[in-house]
């Protein structure tokens, strides 16, 4: 069975593409980190691959909008590379600050006549925030969360706030599965709160693409994959692997 | 022509809240919301651009049309009747975001030559007193942005005019005693008569009169910043006499240290580079250092914490052949955020303001570096009104065969990263003829901006170039810039430096501006010639910039030109050698000793306990503590705030900075300035016991604890400020040698004093110890937050009568009381019988005792595990309550042990103190009795978690 080939896509500016090599590398892939220069000079390189992550991070320093500078170059320059990509059975993971990029983008959802359809802003308490969060899948669509129904991961991020254009276009994105990744309490929660912790509308976490195949999220399963970066590790002797890593092992998984 | 893009957000407006607030607090009303009706942010630019093209650059990239609203037009277009003022970047400050901008639309092929990013507010109706306060106080920072209330009166972005070369020479041969004097204060060299005298002597010598930059560079050299003379000078304190204090008390017990420890010696380079560096495993040693950046953040919170944390990454990235960023820690020091506005001397920040700034400073800096922040400290105290203090603190990994540099004669010199500015020359400002129409100057030395992704950039760029050897040492661009990191690292040897080779951010910067700026974002490189090309096209690959700036020779002399004129040469030794000894008296008398018996206050025990968790040093940083990335890189492993609801305060952080290995490494500090003023020697060998126990209570090897000292004193010129100082230095050494824990690196800060007319204030001696312990193993971690009913509580350690300074004592308002010593026989025993403990697997959960003593230790446990506790015996026998529950006597921790493990702790605690305390309890709930045997604490968890988080629970 040969090696599934990942490219972590790095910009100026990302900063969790090592982390995430080791989770695919754990799930037993070959990931090589990239630079955009380089790609941007040959996207034939992209054909190499049967996954494309963009990972965490301050891409050009999210300047103007957190991933607003790498959307553009990813729309501009690599869209037509990105689009054959996905139109192979090929994955594109974006986390955190990747999914910002992804969406405003358009890569996740395309925008209609009016323009695009939801966007990634500033959280609902104005302020960066490092904390962990209850996770619930919705659906099948999408085969980074094959067999997965809930998980446990960290969030940083200081505009993770998903807002859709109108509200018909929020209950559309539910209703067409592709809301794949949402908010929840801890299930040994006393009370009903949401656990959403940024405002997201329709406690969205996560967008995958009508394909399926193109995932964005704002919690980042790379920092969990470990038993002792779960928060309450040093509580709980029985913790084993960390949630994150079914995305990891799924993605491996989907080619084989 | 000049475009103006104003962008109002749809729905909420955070930064007309941000600025309401501030409004309110200043004059204690409500009224901010209502008078200010709205803001905006926006966008100058400048270049041959057709409307059309500029309706593209926001469509494609300036506006998210879902969440804000933009109007275009040409400068002044949509000038609204309702507009207060609009906000700007002083001429020459650092703005990150429009240089992304000009970098992503000419990217898009649209001809945009400059861009500057402004915000705007909005107040239809404004009475003169409040616009006043608006203006002058609540919608920018003086220091580097300019408010213009009105149209805008610009016709060119760009900044600069050309320069002409002039050598200037100063006559420095024929002057006296007191032009030499006059010429040091005009010239803002912070130089003493005697180096002037030296410095004269040795051109006199030489035939000639030294040019400006010559003169320039000595003052840098021989700054107190750059050479440390007052600690390395002759010190005579009563009957001694130190030559150099720091290398006779700290720097010598670490060599008797490592002497002792013969062929287990694990330090690897103390004092000598730009951070400590000590094993850590086969592939790694760590490196940390942590600086200081008070004076920039007192002016300017923001920028200076931002370009605090800046520097210090790149100390660490400037160690050995560059070490890797693990992780960052920070301490603050700030006068409370509910000082009277009306109380604030003239100029001075509100504490608040600061506070917010500093924060948001590191939080953008060390979140855009992808460092994560993983350790602080937060301190109040009224004598930190108007010099807060910002400690900044990272942590690297440097492989071990890059542990040691060295530049060889014939190798290039390289400047990789930023370019070079005017901002950082110290006092310069900008003349606003030379370089806009503007009448406003331009920031001076003291404030600057940093741009973390140049800095990112660089740092990804380096560490390639490092493990591909393309050079030979490598330093960073900090104080005295260029000057500084040159001259250090051509020492030795010789260089020759043209200084019109740098890269300018505009034009107009003369020889020695370039010499001398401070700019950020900046390190040099010694690179052989046969590796430039390599080295060229990897930074190309990158985006960053690189080029040749001279070359290091065999010559013993520093040669500058600029434009192949010689415009300064300077003899090597001289330059680091030959600045004359400072001598200074040192004094120190105690303050009368007052009865230690602490009197009881009216308050009962139980109320004392919530108010001593709601003072500001104890309660929770967790507003802080999450607007940092302390995961980021994924080597966490207890995090800041632990427990069941993550909220917990942990007393240290530890990474396995390896991922995948289980070696880690535990970040913790120790600090305390309420007993400072009391006695700095006990004072100091406190905080070190606190930042030694903080790490070996999570599970570092206290025989692998290294320290580092970070002393902000007073101004040292005064006898009896450095006087302490030299106690505290006495202490660091004493309990450095008794706990075999050496000092790895440190930093000084000695001016922390402000003036204003008749207003005086001085810090206390505040001495930040920093611990880096090694972990053997991350999966025995232990965490403070209570795991299970139905175990046994300890206490490890002597409680004893040591009230003074005591946050009881603060809360309670009362004074008097000794300040707690540590006991150097008994204390390192108890690290290593504790640390035995947590390898064996029995302790489940450890918690130090510091601030508030047993009762806050206790209080925190059980609330951060939802677990309760019924104390029946406070350990200390003989002493009052209070003292048994609020003593802040050192090396004491509370363990948690399952109760088939009691008997087998017990007895390898046999030879240090220990007492039973009690048990846990499924009941959400402390109790603690008193010597009488009643219930003299009893609080629900809830209560206690409350009153812990409220007070900075922003």
């Amino acid at each position: 069975m040969p090696s599934i080939k990942v490219l972590i896509l790095r910009a100026p500016g990302a900063n969790c593409d090592v982390e995430t090599q080791f989770a695919f590398e754990r799930a037993g892939a070959i990931a090589e980190r990239l630079h955009i220069n380089q790609l941007r000079e040959s996207p034939a390189l992209l054909q190499r691959y049967q996954v494309l992550v963009i990972p965490g991070g301050f891409t050009y320093g999210d300047d103007v909008a957190a991933g607003k500078i790498l959307a553009v170059q990813l729309a501009h320059f690599l869209g037509d590379a990105l689009r054959k990509f996905r139109d192979r059975e090929k994955l594109i993971l974006g986390i955190c600050n990747g999914f910002q990029a992804l969406l405003k983008a358009g890569l996740i959802l395309s925008p209609d006549e009016e323009g695009p359809i939801a966007t990634l802003t500033h959280n609902s308490n104005g302020r960066f925030i490092d904390r962990w969060v209850h996770l619930q899948t919705f659906g099948d669509r999408c085969p980074f969360l094959q067999g997965v129904e809930r998980m446990f991961l960290p969030i940083a991020h200081g505009e993770g706030r998903l807002v859709c254009r109108a509200d018909w276009q929020l209950q559309g994105l539910l209703q067409a599965g592709q809301a794949v990744l949402r908010y929840t309490s801890s299930l040994n929660s006393p009370t009903n709160a949401s656990g959403n912790p940024n405002g997201s509308q329709g406690d969205i976490a996560g967008l995958c693409d009508l394909t399926g195949r193109v995932l964005g999220l704002m919690p980042h399963p790379e920092r969990h994959i470990l038993p002792t970066q779960h928060p309450h590790w040093t509580r709980n002797s029985t913790l084993g692997e960390g949630d994150g890593m079914a995305i990891f092992r799924n993605a491996v998984r989907f080619f084989h | 022509m000049l475009w103006e893009i104003e962008i109002r957000p749809k729905g909420s407006d955070s930064d007309r809240d941000r600025v309401a607030a501030e409004f309110d607090l200043l004059t204690h009303s409500n009224d901010g919301r209502r008078l200010l009706t709205g803001s905006a942010r926006g966008y100058l630019l400048e270049g041959e651009l057709s409307r059309n093209q500029v309706e593209q650059l926001v469509r494609e990239l300036l506006v998210d049309d879902l969440v804000e609203t933009a109007t275009l037009g040409a400068l002044n277009d949509h000038l609204s009747s309702d507009r207060l003022a609009t906000v700007l970047y002083k001429p020459g400050v650092m703005d990150p975001v429009a240089l992304s901008v000009v970098d992503a639309a000419v990217g898009l092929g649209l001809p945009v030559e400059s861009v500057r990013t402004f915000r705007r507010y909005f107040a239809p109706e404004l009475a003169p007193a409040a616009r006043e306060v608006f203006f002058r106080k609540v919608l920018a920072n003086e220091a580097i942005e300019q408010v213009v209330p009105g149209p805008l009166s610009l016709e060119h972005l760009s900044l600069g005019t050309p320069y002409t070369f002039r050598l200037v020479t100063v006559p420095l041969r024929e002057l006296d005693e007191a032009g030499l004097v006059h010429l040091s204060k005009s010239g803002q060299l912070a130089l003493s008569l005697a180096e002037m005298q030296t410095i004269q002597a040795h051109f006199r010598e030489l035939g000639r009169d030294p040019t400006d930059v010559e003169l320039e560079t000595l003052a840098q050299t021989w700054s107190e910043h750059c050479s440390h003379k007052t600690l390395k000078g002759i010190i005579d304190f009563g009957d001694r006499r130190y030559n150099n204090l720091l290398k006779e008390t700290i720097f010598a017990a670490t060599q008797q240290i490592r002497r002792e420890l013969g062929d287990d010696d694990w330090c690897v380079s103390v004092f000598e580079d730009n951070a400590g560096v000590v094993r850590f495993d086969e592939k790694f040693h760590a490196c940390f250092k942590v600086e200081t950046h008070n004076r920039p953040s007192a002016i300017e919170p923001y920028g200076g914490a931002n370009t605090g944390i800046g520097g210090v990454i790149r100390d660490i990235l400037g160690t050995g052949l560059g070490g890797k960023p693990v992780c960052n820690t920070d301490v603050f020091c700030f006068a409370a955020p509910d000082t009277p506005p009306e109380s604030l001397p003239p100029g001075v920040l509100h504490p608040r303001k600061i506070i917010h700034g500093v924060v948001a400073g590191v939080r953008d800096y060390g979140n855009r570096m992808g460092i994560p922040t993983v350790n602080g400290a937060v301190c109040f105290d009224p004598h930190y009104l108007g010099n807060p203090l910002v400690y900044c603190g990272t942590v690297g990994l440097l492989p071990v065969d890059r542990a040691t540099k060295a530049a060889r004669p014939g190798d290039l010199i390289v400047a990789v990263g930023g370019r070079t500015g005017r901002d950082g020359i110290h006092g310069a400002t900008f003349s606003s003829a030379e370089l806009t129409e503007e009448s406003e100057s331009v920031s001076g030395g003291a404030v600057q901006i940093g741009n973390a992704i140049t800095e990112k950039k660089l740092l990804d760029v380096i560490l390639q170039a490092r493990d591909a050897d393309l050079y030979t040492a490598i330093t960073d661009c900090g104080a005295g810039g260029f000057s500084s990191a040159i001259g250090e690292m051509g020492a030795e040897l010789g260089a020759v430096v043209d200084l019109d080779k740098a890269p300018l951010k505009y034009q107009g910067l003369s020889y020695t501006e370039i010499w001398i700026s401070e700019s950020q974002e900046r390190m040099i490189l010694a690179v052989p010639a046969e590796k430039w090309n390599h080295l060229q096209q990897l930074c190309a690959s990158e985006d960053v910039e690189a080029v040749v700036l001279g070359r290091f020779e065999q010559t013993g002399k520093l040669l500058l030109r600029y434009q192949g004129e010689r415009v300064g040469e300077l003899d090597m030794h001289f330059l680091h050698e030959g600045r004359p000894t400072v001598v200074r008296q040192a004094v120190w008398s105690p303050p009368t000793f007052q009865p230690s018996k602490t009197p009881r206050s009216s308050h009962s025990l139980n109320d004392s306990l919530l108010s001593l968790l709601g003072s500001l040093n104890i309660a929770s940083k967790e507003w802080i503590i999450r607007q940092y990335d302390h995961e980021v890189q994924g080597g966490s492993v207890i995090k800041p705030l632990v427990g069941i609801h993550e909220a917990g305060p942990s007393d240290a952080a530890v990474i396995a900075p390896v991922l995948g290995s289980t070696i880690g490494l535990a970040i913790g500090c120790g600090i305390n300035p309420r007993w400072g003023d009391l006695d700095p020697y006990a004072m100091a060998a406190a905080v070190v016991d606190e930042a030694a126990r903080n790490v070996v209570a999570v599970g570092a090897d206290p025989a692998r604890i290294a320290l580092l000292d970070n002393f902000c004193w007073g101004n040292t010129d005064r006898p009896e400020v450095l006087g302490s100082l030299v106690l505290a230095a006495e202490a660091c050494r004493d309990v450095a040698l008794a706990y075999r824990m050496p000092f790895i690196s440190g930093k000084d800060s000695l001016k922390n004093e402000f003036r204003s007319g008749p207003i005086h204030i001085t810090i206390p001696p505040t001495l930040l110890i920093s611990a880096l312990g090694r972990v053997p193993d991350v999966r025995r971690c232990v965490t403070m937050d209570l795991k299970a009913p139905g175990h046994v509580l300890y206490l490890v350690g002597q409680t004893k009568e040591e009230m003074g300074g005591s946050h009881y004592h603060l809360v309670e308002q009362l004074q008097g009381g000794a300040v707690p010593r540590p006991d150097f026989t008994l204390a390192p025993k108890i690290f290593a019988r504790l640390h035995e403990a947590i390898l064996r697997n029995w302790v489940r959960s450890c918690h130090d005792l510091s601030e508030g003593g047993l009762a806050v230790a206790l209080a925190e446990m059980a609330f951060a595990g939802g677990i309760g506790a019924d104390v029946t015996s406070t350990g200390a026998a003989g002493l009052s309550d209070v003292v048994a529950l609020f003593s802040e006597s050192t090396t004491r921790f509370i363990i948690e042990v399952a109760a088939e493990q009691a008997s087998a702790v017990e007895t390898l605690l046999a030879d240090v103190p220990w007492s039973r305390l009690g048990c846990t309890v499924a009941e959400p709930r402390l109790r603690i009795a008193g010597a009488s045997g009643e219930w003299v604490i009893w609080h629900s968890l809830e209560t206690l978690q409350r009153a812990w988080q409220e007070p900075l629970g922003w």
